[in-house]
């Protein structure tokens, strides 16, 4: 079983290229700072100087709902560009520059190659969106009430499933794509295809992106259940991989 | 060891292989020549399962590629014309990297590495990031990581074309010593490396397979003798030639300057005859050899019959 093998190559190569580090830097700041722009951003609109005299009073006090607005907006769109930007290369720079051929005219078999990238990819979003959850919990904490973990913890589940749906979307990208450049217009525009969908009245029950507002509402105890998109999104992970793994089995490297 | 039979392959409309056989015999070391475009790569990419045939079977020690490809690459080293590597990796843990592929104990890791960098005189740029390394560095790592888990068969696509002189001849040695050990199957286009380790020849032109034989049957069978000589002057190498043109025995004869080349077709005669044709012509001599065939005058006087056709 050389699955192992490759994922443990996978997770060194993210920590030595400092992917692994950017993504875990950028999500857990943007967790740290959205209870902070939460807070704060009421105070500076208010200490802008010539305010209109009663506009000061017309902003809200902030509460943990904007804290946790701000999180889910601010991971929602990063999240899903690191995604993209993490994966595109993943198959398409080994096929270019040549590893891939070496690597599998081993006993490797290409599902393991393939799955072996996705857990990588899998695992350091994972991490780093708990550091990022961690921040975000405890300057929340400090600055507002504290989150319910239970509620809390299945925001970041279901914001986690969001972020492997454009891993393994932008994954199958980079497998049919034979370049680099190939592989991030491909990736680009399925990331534009997903939400362009989702973003359809009828379909947007279905989305990956439904799955934020229901983690959300969670979150904050008004949650608004959005089943058909955890299992479209499921689904699309368990898709993706799949006609990845189809194209890759035949394709020559 | 290595079998091919009627193997093709498309691309598009182009024919990379139209009904290539091959056989190699085991523990030899074959020279695979042919022009450029002639379907060397093509072949030795399909028996490493990286490209599929269109039709035709390979095997390798009896395992079928398109029964167990797995099983068949654990028998397989493969050098492809240009190793690539992760830059960030040392030849180390690039090594070990594949070892642990091809299941290898850690201690077995350890010795077979050591062991492999100083057989590619990499021993002391173990440490050093790949990124660093010149062509002729990859191109030895490469052939250590073919023999990382000592392979029953060796596929070399152009292993000496990236190197220097010295890294040339090293690395026809090292592929020397593998004889006996492995079965190598090593594609080329400077034939005279291939004529200097090879002990069986293939010549493939167009994707099918010219001639192949053991190198000196191939030479006996193919190569014409050349006698060469230089004269004192033009004049006489002139003069000399036009005597000789008309010999039965003489194949072609050329003239450059000086220097007359005379290719026979009864060496017995030809020998007996070409000096008091000289001496009858009244030439002076300083030079006169007899020349050993060579597999490029084979390659030339195959693979031009075959560009004819």
């Amino acid at each position: 079983m050389n699955f192992f093998v490759v994922l443990r190559k996978e997770l060194t190569e993210q920590w030595w290229t400092k992917r692994l580090l950017i993504v875990a830097a950028a999500l857990a700041a943007f967790g740290l700072a959205s209870p902070l722009l939460a807070k704060f951003t009421p105070e500076l609109l208010k200490s802008v100087p010539d305010l209109p005299a009663g506009l000061a009073d017309l902003i809200p006090a902030p509460t943990l709902a904007d804290a946790v607005a701000q999180y889910v907006k601010n991971m929602s769109q990063f999240g899903i560009l690191l995604a993209a930007l993490m994966s595109m290369g993943a198959v398409a720079q080994e096929k270019e520059r040549g590893t891939a051929a070496m690597i599998l005219a081993r006993p490797v078999a290409r599902l393991e190659f393939l799955l072996a990238k996705f857990a990588a990819l899998a695992l350091t979003f994972t991490a780093s969106l708990a550091l990022g959850a961690l921040g975000c919990w405890y300057y929340t904490l400090l600055l507002f009430e504290p989150l319910a973990w239970g509620p809390f913890l299945a925001l970041n589940g279901l914001m986690l499933v969001a972020f492997l749906v454009y891993v393994a979307v932008t994954l199958l990208c980079s497998t049919l794509a034979r370049t680099q450049a190939a592989a991030a217009g491909l990736a680009f525009a399925g990331l534009l295809l997903v939400a362009g969908v989702g973003s359809l009245p009828r379909l947007e029950e279905y989305s990956p992106g439904r799955l934020f507002t229901w983690g959300a509402g969670l979150a904050l105890g008004n949650a608004d259940p959005a089943w058909p998109a955890l299992w479209v999104s499921l689904g699309s992970i368990f898709a993706a991989l799949a006609a990845a793994w189809l194209v890759f089995r035949r394709q020559e490297v | 060891m290595i079998r091919v039979e009627n193997l093709h392959k498309h691309y598009g409309v182009v024919r990379a292989l139209d009904g290539l056989d091959m056989t190699v015999e085991e523990g030899t070391i074959y020279g695979f020549l042919g022009p450029n475009g002639a379907g060397k790569t093509t072949t030795l990419r399909i028996l490493a399962g990286l490209a599929r045939p269109a039709s035709g079977r390979a095997s390798v020690a009896g395992v079928d590629l398109a029964a167990d490809g797995r099983a068949l690459s654990r028998r397989l080293g493969y050098l492809p014309e240009e190793p690539a590597f992760y830059p960030w990796m040392t030849p180390r843990e690039f090594l070990d990297y594949l070892g642990r592929l091809h299941g290898l104990s850690a201690a077995e890791r350890a010795a077979q590495i050591r062991e492999l960098l100083e057989l590619v005189h990499l021993a002391e740029a173990a440490k050093r990031r790949i990124g660093g390394f010149s062509r002729g560095m990859r191109q030895r790592l490469g052939l250590a990581a073919a023999l990382v888990h000592n392979p029953e068969a060796l596929l070399l696509d152009e292993p000496v074309s990236a190197l220097d002189p010295i890294g040339r001849k090293e690395m026809l040695e090292t592929i020397e010593n593998l004889r006996g050990q492995c079965t190598v199957l090593m594609s080329s286009h400077i034939l005279a490396d291939v004529e200097r380790v090879c002990n069986a020849v293939g010549i493939i032109a167009r994707g099918r397979m010219v001639v192949q034989a053991r190198r000196e049957a191939l030479l006996e069978r193919y190569a014409q003798p050349v006698f060469t000589a230089e004269t004192a002057d033009a004049a006489s190498a002139q003069r000399w030639a036009g005597r000789l043109q008309v010999q039965p025995w003489a194949a072609a004869v050329s003239v450059e300057g000086e220097r007359v080349r005379v290719t026979v077709n009864e060496i017995a005669r030809a020998r007996r005859e070409i000096l008091p044709s000289a001496v009858a012509a009244e030439i002076v001599l300083r030079r006169f050899e007899e020349m050993r065939p060579s597999l490029e005058d084979v390659f030339l006087q195959l693979t031009g019959k075959e560009a004819a056709q």
